[in-house]
């Protein structure tokens, strides 16, 4: 089922965050936005954190690299990485149309909740306007 | 480029613009007090060309080098041979002068031997990538260590061991004293072999730094302290003698992760000590984190084969505080005279070189065992350096007397051992059974007329004490 890019929330630094509950726990799943894809142009490279690593809020966990640039990839929540889709660092250019269901990174088992500071599609979007 | 003094007239111009009266008014603004000289430099008076040139002459006369002396020095850079074709094609304008040679329009010949170079150096380290050089073997050395460091989140522990060369581990503890990071250097055993550094490598341990051969000369279990290393999760750094590949397992067939050498060896000269050529080769998987730049073969827009910078995203001009160094430059000139020679000599004529040092090595340590007032100290073959006890324990005279004679017959070694003048720190010392001996390199240029000669005087010698 695909991702609806509308009902995720947001970080300042375009990563989305889409949380779902499974027996109990909470569990986000996070990616870079299709935005945040597109400007970064031409993407040649990702490191991914390794499972079993704790991540806090705003904690760089990775980083993206394009023909021109590298940009760090900072976690929006608080919580234990459970899953590193490994295949993504291979195909990097299904990321560009793909952004928000192939384009997954991380799997985190939440330890506390989302920040406030998570936007919403809407705010988001106003946010990109303004960059763009 | 045009070379302009600036005029008296431009000087005035200058000053006017910026709202200052004169030069020293500047200075007096920026230089404090404390710092400024106040006297004319310690300089004779100026002279004429005629005499400036005759003063120079007779003060180079009065330095010993390999032109003057037969050769016996080592212990990081070599008298080896350089073909005549090394100098000629490297004198060429395009490449003496070049200044950045990096964008790829205007330097497409500088970029090439570039990439050339690297990948003669992956040929020759049995790994997948080469970046285009750095300043010399030791700064090479503690990059790789910076960047083994850089890789591996949660691991701060450097191993390495007191046979690893002095000078190297003399850099790496400068740049390691202001960083998360701690240096093991592990005792070498009594023949000077580095493996009780295995039972020091933990799940803390981001990398080994190992050197084969080693500084005393002596063939280390590389492939043994590899696995080792490997198994705990840490990265094995070697230095590598370039030579030595003629003959040795290279260094990427035993395990090693990056591969450091210095490249002196290659077709430069020893020039007093520099400048030199840090040589760097590692695995694939850890390209982004080399430093200094790398040269790639790629097509330009009509389909043509040229070649560029490239994964420059690693270096600090965009990965700015992350990156792995801050170097950014190379020594491609030294990289160029290596890449002639190498293709001089091709694999066969690298091993032709490395069976002339191994023999002429082993010849030596025969003669100069025969002596009562020596002994070889170390077992096993040697590429083409070994060390040898002054039974009469008086290294420094006798080294002296060898000059007189016309020899450079071996490097001291008794400064560099704990407590010695060139061991600031036990970090950077040589154990203490070194103490009275000295270091000789024979390279393939030696000939057996020069070793019996060296082994003579050295037998001739005045000692301070009976033996």
């Amino acid at each position: 089922m695909a991702r609806d890019p509308s009902t995720l929330r947001y970080a300042e630094t375009h990563e989305w965050v889409d949380v779902q509950e499974e027996g109990g726990d909470k569990f986000a799943t996070i990616g870079i936005s299709a935005f945040a894809v597109e400007q970064l142009n031409d993407l040649v490279y990702m490191d991914l954190p390794e499972v079993g690593r704790e991540l806090e809020i705003g904690e760089e966990f990775g980083e993206v690299e394009s023909v021109k640039a590298v940009s760090p990839l900072y976690s929006p929540v608080a919580g234990e990485v459970v899953a590193v889709h490994s295949d993504l660092p291979d195909n990097l250019d299904n990321l560009n149309d793909d952004a928000f269901d192939f384009g997954w990174i991380l799997k985190v088992k939440l330890s506390a909740d989302l920040p406030d500071s998570l936007m919403d599609f809407a705010a988001y979007q106003k946010q990109c306007s303004e960059a763009g | 480029m045009s070379y302009l003094f600036h005029t008296d007239e431009d000087r005035r111009e200058m000053l006017k613009s910026i709202g200052a009266e004169s030069i020293d008014e500047i200075i007096n603004d920026q230089v404090p007090e404390a710092v400024r000289l106040k006297r004319p430099l310690n300089l004779p008076p100026a002279c004429n060309e005629l005499a400036l040139t005759a003063e120079m002459t007779r003060l180079a006369a009065r330095n010993a080098s390999a032109d003057s002396h037969v050769c016996f020095l080592g212990g990081g850079a070599y008298d080896h041979f350089i073909p005549a074709a090394v100098d000629e094609i490297a004198s060429r304008g395009e490449y003496y002068t070049s200044y950045t040679p990096y964008q790829a329009e205007v330097s497409q010949g500088n970029l090439q031997v570039m990439f050339e170079y690297e990948t003669l150096v992956t040929q020759l380290t049995g790994l997948g990538v080469s970046n285009a050089s750095l300043y010399d073997g030791g700064s090479a050395a503690t990059e790789a260590v910076l960047m083994a460091l850089s890789m591996q989140r949660g691991r701060n522990k450097v191993i390495t061991t007191d046979v690893v060369h002095p000078q190297y581990r003399d850099i790496l503890v400068a740049y390691l004293k202001n960083i998360d990071a701690e240096l093991v250097v592990v005792p070498s055993d009594e023949n000077g072999h580095s493996k009780p550094m295995i039972d020091a490598i933990d799940d803390k341990t981001a990398c080994v730094l190992i050197q084969h051969p080693n500084f005393v000369g002596q063939l280390e279990s590389v492939s043994e302290i590899a696995a080792a290393a490997k198994e705990a999760g840490a990265l094995t750094i070697q230095v590598f003698d370039p030579v030595s590949l003629g003959r040795l397992k290279r260094p990427g067939d035993m395990g090693v992760d990056i591969a450091i050498a210095e490249g002196q060896s290659l077709g430069n000269p020893l020039a007093y000590g520099g400048p030199y050529l840090g040589i760097m080769a590692c695995r694939d998987e850890l390209v982004r984190r080399l430093p200094g730049r790398i040269a790639g073969q790629t097509t330009d827009r009509r389909g043509k084969r040229c070649w560029v910078l490239t994964l420059q995203t690693r270096e600090q001009h965009i990965r700015r505080e992350k990156a792995t160094s801050n170097i950014c430059s190379n020594q491609t000139l030294l990289a160029l005279r290596a890449t002639v020679h190498l293709s001089l000599l091709g694999p066969e004529g690298l091993k032709e070189t490395a069976d002339h040092c191994i023999a002429k090595t082993a010849y030596a340590k025969e003669v100069i065992a025969k002596s009562e007032r020596f002994e070889v100290v170390g077992e096993g073959p040697s590429l083409k350096e070994f060390v040898v006890r002054d039974l009469g324990a008086d290294v420094a005279g006798l080294l002296a007397h060898a000059r007189e004679q016309g020899l450079l017959a071996g490097i001291d070694m008794t400064p560099m051992c704990v407590g010695g003048s060139e061991a600031s720190e036990p970090a950077v010392a040589l154990p203490s059974r070194y103490e009275q001996c000295f270091l000789v390199a024979v390279t393939e240029k030696r000939s057996r007329v020069e070793i019996d000669r060296w082994a003579n005087v050295l037998c001739e010698a005045p000692s301070m004490a009976t033996v």
